[in-house]
C-alpha cells in the first residue's frame, strides 16, 4: 500500500514520529554501548545529566543550541524556496569576518549601544552576502546551489585563513588571530544580564544571542507564513510555474531566499564571535552550519521543530562531553557515533517508521462517512 | 499470485450476458470496494466482460473510474471483492501480476521514453537476452507480425518524441500487445486525438476485437461508447448504476444515468449582434512566437476580441492555443508582433507581466490547474489569493490578512458551489473539479474586463460543466471580453460567438459560432478541410 499521500494529523506528523525515530536511534546507539561493556542506561543519565542537570551544564546545552538554531533556520528558509543551502558553515565563517572587520575598525570610536546592533548587522549583511553569490549563480546562470554553496565553504576557510595569517593577525605573536575587541563591544552573557536583575547564575557561554535566536524563530515564522514575501517564497518553492502565473518571480525568490539564508547563518558569528571569543578566530564555525541541515530536517522546517531539534543537538554536545570525560571507555568519536545515529535515522530515514504509523492510525480512528 | 479454478456460475451481473458461464468473461469483479480514508471511491462493484468484445465504462470525474481500473491492474489493493480473470480467481498485487494476467493498460497520459525509439520503448523491460541486439532482433520480428494482424502500423525506428500523438499512441497499444495482453484497458484514449485520429484508434480497437482481444474503454464521450462498444457500464459516486447493452440505450440516458438527474442541452450564443460599438478588449497583429529552442510556436496570429463576446480558439492540444494563452496573460513575451491588451500595447520590448495584466482586469484560468492555477500544497484560502496579493484588503504592510483572506475564501467557495467548503483544506484534497470551480472563482468574482480560459471544464463533472459555462456566459453578458481555449470541440461549439481553429502555431479557419458545424470544426482542426478533404 503506498501510504505517502495519506495525511497525518498534526501531532503524529511532528511529535510521534520524530519521538519514534530518536527511540529508534538511541535504541541502536544503546547496542553499541553494550558492545563496549557500557551500561547504556548509565550513559543516558550521564548525558541528560551532563546537558540539564546543574547550571553550568544547561549553559553550555544552551550556548550550542543557539548555534543550531541559527543554522537551523537558515536552512529551512532556504527550503521552503525549494533552495538546499549548505553553505552555512561558510555563510558563518564570513558573518565573522563582518563582525571582526567593524570591530578592529570601530571598537574604540563607538559605544556599546552601538556597536552590538551594527556587529550584529554587519554578521547578517556578510552572511547573506556570501549566500547572495550562489543564490544570484542559480537563479541567472543555472548553477546548482548545492554545488555553488559547498564550493563557498572551502573558499570562505581559505579567505579566512589567509586574512587570519597575513592581514588580521595580532602583530607579534604565531597564533592566527586577530587582537581582543574593546571590552565594550562584547555582547553581554547570560550570567551577566541575570545580574542585571540581581540573579546569579554560573558563569557559561550562553550570551544574549540565545534570545537573538528565539527572536529570529519568531521572525521567520512571521515572515514564511504571515507576510506576502513568504507566500511567494513558498508559491515559488511549490510550483516555480504557479509563482510566473501569479506574477512572482521566482528569480528574485531565489536570490532572497538565500540572502535571508545566509543571514541568519551568519549569526552563528554573534554566538561565537561577539558572544564568547571576543576576537576574530579560525574555524570557530565547527561544522555548526553542517548540523543545520539534519536541525532543520528534524524540525521539519518548522521555527518551533528547529528548536526543538537544535535543543536535541544541543543536548548531544554537551551531555556527550559529559560522557566522554566521564566513561573513559566512551570516546569523543563514540558520541559523534550517536549522533550520527540520530541524524540517520531523523533525517535519511524520517519516514521509515511512517507507513506503519498510518496503518495503525487507519485502524484505530474512526472512519467519517464523506460523499465522494 | 493466487489461481484457483472458480467453483460455481453465481453472478449478480445483470444485463451483460447473463446466460454465458463464468469462463466466457475475459474479467469478472464481484463485489470489489475500495476506501480511502473517509471517501468510498468503489462500493460493492459487479462488473462482467465477456471475451472479444468492446465494453465502456462511464461516469463522471471522482465517479470510481481510475480507481476500478487501478485496481484491475495492480495499482491498488481492493479492500474486499474478488477479480476473475478468464474464469480465474486471481490476485493483482502491482503491474507484473496483472501482465502476466493478460492486462494490459494505456494510460491516458504515455507511459513512453520520448528519445527512445519505438522498438525500445515496446522492449523496454521486457528484454529477453543480456545483449539488446539479439532481443531487438526478435521484438522486431514479433512487432511485425503483430502490425499486421491487427493494422497497428508505427514506424519502429522513429524516436517516439518525434511521432503523432497517434502514433505514440499506438506504440502504447503495441507495448501491451508485445506483452500478450489478451485484456486491454485504454483511459480516456480520445482525449488528445483529431477526430480523425480517434476515428483511425477504433478501426485498430474492432480489429483487435475481431482477433479476440477484450477492450475496456474508460471514456466521458458518450458519442465514442455509442459509435464502438458493445456493453456499457455506468459508475456513479463509486457504485454502479447501470449495465447495457449499447444498441439498447442512447446518450441521453447514459448522461442520466452519470449525473443522476435529467440534462438539459442548451447554446450559449448571443442572442442578440454585437452592438457596433462594443469595445475591443484583445487585439493582436501578427502576433509571433519563437521558443527558447528557436522552434515557431506562433505565426502571424491576428485576432480581436471585443466586450461582450466569446472568442473560441479550437485545435487539437499542441498546435499553439497554450502559448497564446500564455503571451495573452503576460506568462511570457512575444517574439514578433504587438498586440493591444485592455487598452495597453504589449511588444517583446514592452512586455507586460501577470501582475500588470490582473492590474488592468485581464484575469487569465490556466489550462494546467495544477502546475499553474495553483498550489498544491497550500490551503484553499492561500490557493484563492493566488496573484491577488497586491490587493490591499489581502496584505496590509505586507502582512497577510489572513481573516479576509479565509472569509473571502468562503464566499467565492459557497458562490462557486466547492465542495468541501473549507478553506483550511489542502487544495490537493479537492477533486479536480472542486478545484477548477474555486480557480474560477477566484479569477471570476474580481469582475474583469478581459477573461482568458483554458480548458475551463477539463477533468470536470457533467454537472459542474453547466454550472461553469453559465458562469463565463454571465461573464460575457456583464460586459467581458472572453477568450477560450479548448479541446473539447462541444463546449467550443456551446459557448463561443465567433471561433477560430488553430492548426501548428497559426490561425487557418475562423467561422460564426452559430455556423459551425462538428465535422467541418474536426476537419479545420486537422487542416484538412480546404483541396481534397482526405
Amino acid at each position: 500500500m503506498n501510504t505517502s499521500n495519506i495525511e497525518l494529523p498534526a501531532w503524529l506528523e511532528v511529535v510521534v514520529i520524530p519521538i519514534l525515530n530518536i527511540i529508534m536511534a538511541l535504541f541502536f546507539a544503546g547496542l553499541i554501548m553494550l558492545a563496549i561493556g557500557v551500561n547504556p542506561f548509565e550513559a543516558v543519565r550521564i548525558m541528560l545529566n551532563g546537558a540539564f542537570g546543574y547550571q553550568e551544564g544547561l549553559g553550555y546545552t544552551l550556548y550550542y543550541t543557539t548555534n543550531f538554531i541559527f543554522t537551523g533556520l537558515a536552512v529551512a528558509v532556504a527550503f521552503h524556496a525549494s533552495l538546499f543551502n549548505i553553505g552555512g558553515e561558510g555563510q558563518a565563517y564570513i558573518g565573522g569576518l563582518g563582525v571582526g572587520l567593524v570591530f578592529l575598525a570601530l571598537d574604540s570610536v563607538l559605544p556599546a549601544l552601538l556597536l552590538i546592533p551594527i556587529g550584529i548587522a554587519a554578521a547578517a549583511i556578510f552572511g547573506a552576502a556570501w549566500a547572495f553569490i550562489p543564490g544570484w549563480l542559480q537563479a541567472y546562470r543555472g548553477s546548482h546551489v548545492v554545488i555553488t554553496t559547498i564550493m563557498f565553504n572551502f573558499i570562505a576557510s581559505a579567505l579566512m585563513v589567509y586574512l587570519l595569517v597575513n592581514v588580521l593577525i595580532k602583530p607579534g605573536q604565531m597564533s592566527p588571530e586577530s587582537r581582543y575587541f574593546e571590552e565594550s563591544s562584547w555582547l553581554p552573557q547570560m550570567h551577566d544580564a541575570f545580574a542585571w536583575f540581581g540573579l546569579s547564575i554560573t558563569k557559561t557561554p550562553l550570551n544574549l544571542s540565545f534570545v537573538l535566536a528565539l527572536i529570529c524563530c519568531v521572525l521567520v515564522w512571521i515572515y514564511i507564513w504571515r507576510t506576502r514575501w513568504g507566500y511567494e517564497l513558498r508559491t515559488a518553492g511549490f510550483s516555480e510555474s504557479a509563482a510566473v502565473y501569479a506574477g512572482i518571480k521566482p528569480r528574485r525568490v531565489v536570490v532572497s531566499a538565500m540572502c535571508i539564508s545566509g543571514a541568519l547563518a551568519g549569526m552563528v558569528a554573534v554566538n561565537e564571535i561577539m558572544g564568547v571569543h571576543h576576537r576574530l578566530i579560525m574555524n570557530f564555525p565547527a561544522g555548526y552550519g553542517f548540523t543545520g541541515i539534519a536541525v532543520a530536517l528534524m524540525g521539519r522546517n518548522h521555527p518551533v521543530g528547529v528548536i526543538m531539534a537544535s535543543l536535541l543537538f544541543g543536548v548531544l554536545y554537551q551531555g556527550g562531553a559529559e560522557l566522554a570525560f566521564e566513561i573513559p571507555k566512551i570516546t569523543r568519536e563514540m558520541v559523534v557515533a550517536v549522533q550520527g545515529l540520530i541524524i540517520l535515522f531523523s533525517g535519511a530515514l524520517a519516514l521509515m517508521l511512517r507507513p506503519w504509523v498510518v496503518r495503525l492510525y487507519l485502524m484505530v480512528r474512526p472512519v467519517r462517512e464523506v460523499s465522494a | 499470485m493466487v489461481n484457483e479454478p472458480i467453483s460455481t456460475a453465481e453472478t449478480s451481473v445483470p444485463a451483460v450476458a447473463s446466460t454465458t458461464s463464468d469462463s466466457r468473461y475475459a474479467i469478472e469483479l464481484k463485489k470489489i470496494s475500495k476506501r480511502f480514508g473517509a471517501v468510498r471511491a468503489n462500493q460493492d462493484i459487479d462488473l462482467a466482460v465477456s471475451k472479444g468484445t468492446i465494453h465502456g465504462i462511464v461516469g463522471e470525474n471522482g465517479a470510481g473510474k481510475s480507481t476500478l481500473m487501478s485496481i484491475l491492474y495492480g495499482f491498488y489493493q481492493a479492500d474486499s471483492g474478488d477479480v476473475y480473470i478468464n474464469g480465474r480467481k486471481t490476485l493483482i498485487k502491482n503491474s507484473r501480476d496483472a501482465i502476466a494476467a493478460g492486462i494490459g493498460m494505456v494510460h491516458q497520459h504515455f507511459m513512453l521514453v520520448d528519445p527512445f525509439t519505438v522498438l525500445e520503448n515496446v522492449m523496454l523491460g521486457a528484454e529477453e537476452h543480456a545483449l539488446i541486439s539479439r532481443s531487438a532482433t526478435d521484438a522486431r520480428r514479433e512487432l511485425l507480425r503483430l502490425s499486421d494482424t491487427y493494422q497497428l502500423t508505427v514506424e519502429l525506428d522513429q524516436p517516439v518524441g518525434e511521432l503523432q500523438v497517434g502514433e505514440q499512441q499506438r506504440t502504447e497499444i503495441l507495448k501491451a500487445l508485445y506483452r500478450k495482453a489478451d485484456i486491454l484497458i485504454l483511459d480516456e484514449p480520445t482525449g488528445v486525438l483529431t477526430p480523425q485520429e480517434a476515428d483511425q484508434l477504433f478501426e485498430v480497437l474492432k480489429s483487435l476485437k475481431h482477433q479476440g482481444v477484450t477492450v475496456i474503454l474508460i471514456t466521458h464521450k458518450l458519442r465514442e461508447i455509442m459509435d464502438i462498444t458493445d456493453t456499457v457500464s455506468v459508475l456513479r459516486q463509486g457504485q454502479m448504476v447501470a449495465h447495457r447493452n449499447t444498441s439498447d440505450t442512447s446518450m441521453q440516458e447514459l448522461a442520466e444515468l452519470m449525473v443522476g438527474r435529467a440534462l438539459t442541452e442548451t447554446n450559449h450564443q448571443r442572442s442578440t449582434p454585437l452592438p457596433t460599438d462594443a469595445e475591443t478588449r484583445i487585439k493582436t497583429n501578427n502576433l509571433g512566437v519563437v521558443d527558447e529552442h528557436g522552434k515557431t510556436r506562433l505565426t502571424e496570429i491576428n485576432l480581436e476580441v471585443k466586450s461582450g463576446e466569446i472568442l473560441g480558439i479550437a485545435g487539437v492540444a499542441g498546435n499553439g492555443q497554450s502559448k497564446l494563452l500564455e503571451v495573452l496573460a503576460g506568462i511570457s513575451s512575444p517574439t514578433t508582433g504587438e498586440f493591444m491588451m485592455n487598452g495597453h500595447e504589449v511588444t517583446r520590448d514592452k512586455p507586460m507581466g501577470p501582475l500588470k495584466m490582473r492590474q488592468l482586469r485581464v484575469h487569465h484560468v490556466p489550462e494546467d490547474r495544477l502546475k499553474l492555477g495553483l498550489v498544491k500544497a497550500f490551503t484553499a484560502a492561500e490557493s484563492s489569493v493566488l496573484g491577488y496579493l497586491y490587493k490591499e484588503k489581502f496584505t496590509w504592510r505586507g502582512l497577510l490578512q489572513l481573516h479576509n483572506i479565509k472569509k473571502m475564501c468562503a464566499r467565492l467557495m459557497e458562490g462557486f458551489d466547492v465542495r468541501p467548503g473549507n478553506p483550511k483544506l489542502k487544495s490537493a484534497s479537492f477533486s479536480g473539479g472542486n478545484q477548477q470551480k474555486l480557480i474560477l472563482a477566484r479569477e471570476l468574482d474580481k469582475s474583469p474586463e478581459v477573461l482568458l480560459v483554458g480548458q475551463p471544464t477539463r477533468g470536470v463533472d457533467i454537472g459542474a460543466i453547466e454550472m461553469i459555462h453559465q458562469k463565463i456566459v454571465d461573464m460575457r453578458d456583464g460586459g467581458c471580453a472572453v477568450l477560450l481555449v479548448s479541446v473539447e470541440l462541444d463546449e467550443i461549439m456551446a459557448l463561443s460567438d465567433r471561433i477560430v481553429v488553430m492548426y501548428e502555431g497559426r490561425i487557418v479557419a475562423e467561422v460564426n459560432g452559430r455556423d459551425a458545424d462538428k465535422t467541418m470544426l474536426g476537419l479545420m482542426m486537422a487542416n484538412a478541410h480546404t483541396g481534397a478533404a482526405a
